[in-house]
């Protein structure tokens, strides 16, 4: 069974089923369908044991494990360098990894290319967005994918059908533009990428990582990204949500996978962490500290400086170790 | 949390009613268009000669001639890139197919063949190192642009022993050739020639392609943002190659032109036309950084030329000044075209 047979009932049943951001999705009912052709057992649609990947001498990534669930969010947290980008080209195809395994409905795979993985069901959407600035939306929505009528020489674009499955589909999504004959690069970052995630929604993604979504947006328009997760996890995708911030992980995030310089340094459930444990695990309560002096030392910045230790006082108890 | 957001409404009050103006002035091709009909009215007025029909023909032929290799280069531009060595390869394709039949005494259909293949070859080339490397396609194709010229020059002498190739008239397939290459028609009593012909179906069938088929699309993709069309899965290294190739065809049919219009080849031509076809693609709005132009475009910018040329010659003035007015042409239609892009796209 390869992940191109992943049932799409489980969908259309999920699309139904409660939608609240807590963890009332039953994994029974959620994976009831979803077995291993061999051992007739639930299974994750996408789970990494243990996976390393090193180039040359340089150890990028080392022992991760973590699973990925339709219509579920797993945030992957960690700082610049801590290994992220490492592992979501690996699961997106563009590099494979060298260590442990990697399965997609149970089934172990290394993808090779961008292709395979879009053919398995997972798209990435990527910081840069993958979309063409100069090209209407409705051309750059339906790239690399066109719909096409007639036949032999006289084949070409369908572009009605495109524009109205364009509107569509971002309707569904809840995106509210304008109009589809807009270059896309007029449209504001929050806005773009909806356009891209509504995209790998329409073309049958199972699972969608999206690598840091809000890391360049502001307040407002970074809630509105957040909000089209929650559309795609009700959807029933299985979401990937890499950040470096907390704070945008733990309200839709169902579980945690923090890296630190290319190591796992803990992957919670939601219902084990709160959002304080987590802050703290990413910044590390001691570098936090130390921050914090540093900053009051320097004397120009004594609210920020305030801020952290208040923070640091309230989560050095809640660390683990 | 069921809904998360309200759907958008039917009508949406944004989006203001665009005027057909303003739609017509957010064409790529609008400030070329504009530079042709005032170029026409002033030649209409300085030189009554130029609304002659057959004074008509000929600007049409003149432009042909630069603006089939124009459809290739202007696609190739939208695509991204340069092709420095286009004008010389016109040459090398009537070379091939010329030195061929006569070297071998064969039909010269055979020789118009193998130049199609040396000429799609050479596009492959151009653009198999350039996907290669990665090295810029102006540094690729530069380096091609002297290689042909060389070959061009010395394979010449080599087989021929001169510097133009031997007359090929007397050969087998020569008035057949000639007939769709380089062939006069009389239609209303005006004689037009048959590359006025090539063109305009070329124009035709690549504005069709680049606007309404899967590879038009994919054209535009990797030359607004190559990477992101690789993400997405356009193929981006074959689409290139591609238009190398294509323009590496548009070469082939008027180096056959050249042949079969005269019987003979010299082979230093074609230095310095290279420049005429891009400048023919970005006065007809094709951007230099790619993404953005039309087929069409690059058809009004080589009548420009067309107009520009032969103007000057029926306004009896010294044909010196032709070099001055096509730079001059070139910076107005490109300043035309920005602010006019600006001013429709701040609507």
């Amino acid at each position: 069974m390869t992940a191109n047979d992943m049932t799409s009932n489980e969908t259309a049943k999920h699309a139904a089923g409660p939608t609240g951001t807590g963890p009332t999705i039953d994994q029974e009912t959620l994976l009831q369908n979803e077995t291993d052709p061999l051992t007739h057992t639930p299974v994750h649609l996408m789970e990494l044991e243990g996976v390393g990947k090193h180039y040359g001498n340089i150890i990028a990534l080392t022992e991760v494990t973590m699973a990925v669930d339709m219509g579920r969010v797993t945030c992957v947290l960690g700082d610049n360098g801590a290994g992220k980008s490492t592992l979501i080209k690996i699961i997106a195809g563009l590099h494979q990894h060298d260590e442990g395994t990697f399965k997609i409905m149970g089934q172990e795979r290394k993808l090779t290319s961008p292709r395979e993985a879009l053919d398995s069901g997972i798209a990435a959407v990527y910081q840069d967005l993958a979309v063409v600035g100069l090209m209407p939306i409705w051309r750059n929505f339906f790239l690399g994918s066109e719909i096409t009528t007639g036949r032999g020489p006289f084949r070409r674009l369908d572009v009605k059908a495109m524009k109205e499955i364009t509107k569509n589909e971002l309707a569904d999504m809840g995106i509210d533009l304008r109009d589809v004959e807009q270059p896309i690069g007029q449209l504001s970052g929050g806005e773009r990428q909806c356009v891209a995630i509504a995209r790998a929604v329409h073309f049958g993604a199972k699972a969608l990582i999206l690598d840091e979504p809000t890391a360049a947006l502001g307040v407002k328009q970074s809630g509105v990204v957040l909000r089209y997760i929650l559309q795609a996890r009700d959807r029933g995708l299985g979401v990937i949500f890499i950040t470096h911030n907390p704070h945008h992980a733990f309200p839709v995030g169902d579980r945690f996978l923090l890296l630190k310089r290319g190591k796992s340094i803990g992957y919670y459930d939601k219902k084990d962490i709160t959002l304080d444990e987590l802050t703290a695990q990413m910044a590390g309560g001691a570098e936090l500290a130390e921050l914090a002096h540093e900053l009051e030392a320097l004397g120009s910045h004594g609210d920020l400086a305030q801020e952290l230790e208040a923070e640091v006082a309230e989560t050095a108890g809640q660390l683990p170790h | 949390m069921t809904t998360l957001l309200k759907p958008p409404p039917a009508l949406d009050e944004r989006v203001g009613k665009r005027g057909m103006v303003s739609n017509l002035l957010g064409r790529p091709e609008i400030g070329a268009l504009v530079g042709a009909i005032v170029l026409f009215i002033f030649f209409s007025i300085v030189a009554p000669v130029f609304l002659q029909a057959n004074s008509f023909a000929t600007v049409l032929y003149g432009s042909s001639t630069i603006g089939i290799m124009a459809v290739g280069v202007a696609l190739l531009m939208i695509g991204g890139e340069f092709d420095l060595s286009a004008g010389v390869a016109v040459i090398s394709s009537a070379l091939t197919a010329s030195l061929f039949s006569w070297y071998f005494s064969v039909n010269v259909w055979v020789g118009v063949g193998l130049a199609l293949v040396v000429s799609l070859a050479i596009g492959f080339v151009n653009g198999w190192i350039l996907m290669k490397t990665k090295l810029p396609s102006f540094i690729v194709t530069l380096a091609t642009f002297l290689m042909l010229t060389g070959l061009n020059l010395a394979l010449t002498r080599l087989i021929g022993g001169s510097v133009a190739t031997p007359s090929i008239a007397t050969m087998d397939g020569f008035a057949s050739a000639q007939a769709v290459f380089a062939n006069d028609f009389t239609i209303a009593g005006v004689d037009l020639k048959s590359p006025v012909f090539i063109w305009i179906i070329l124009v035709a069938i690549t504005s069709w392609l680049l606007l309404r088929t899967r590879v038009g699309n994919w054209i535009f993709a990797v030359g607004g943002d190559e990477n992101a069309a690789r993400a997405v899965g356009v193929p981006v290294k074959w689409t290139k190659i591609g238009l190398f190739m294509g323009v590496g065809f548009c070469g082939w049919v008027l180096g056959m032109h050249n042949l079969f219009a005269f019987d003979a080849v010299q082979s230093g031509e074609g230095i310095g036309n290279e420049f005429l076809y891009i400048i023919a693609a970005v006065i007809g709005g094709c951007l230099l950084t790619g993404g953005y132009g039309s087929a069409i475009g690059g058809a009004i910018g080589a009548f420009i030329f067309g107009m520009a040329n032969k103007g000057i010659v029926y306004a009896q003035w010294n044909p010196d000044w032709f070099k001055f007015f096509l730079g001059l042409m070139l910076l107005l239609a490109t300043i035309v075209n920005l602010i006019v892009k600006r001013r429709a796209d701040s609507k």
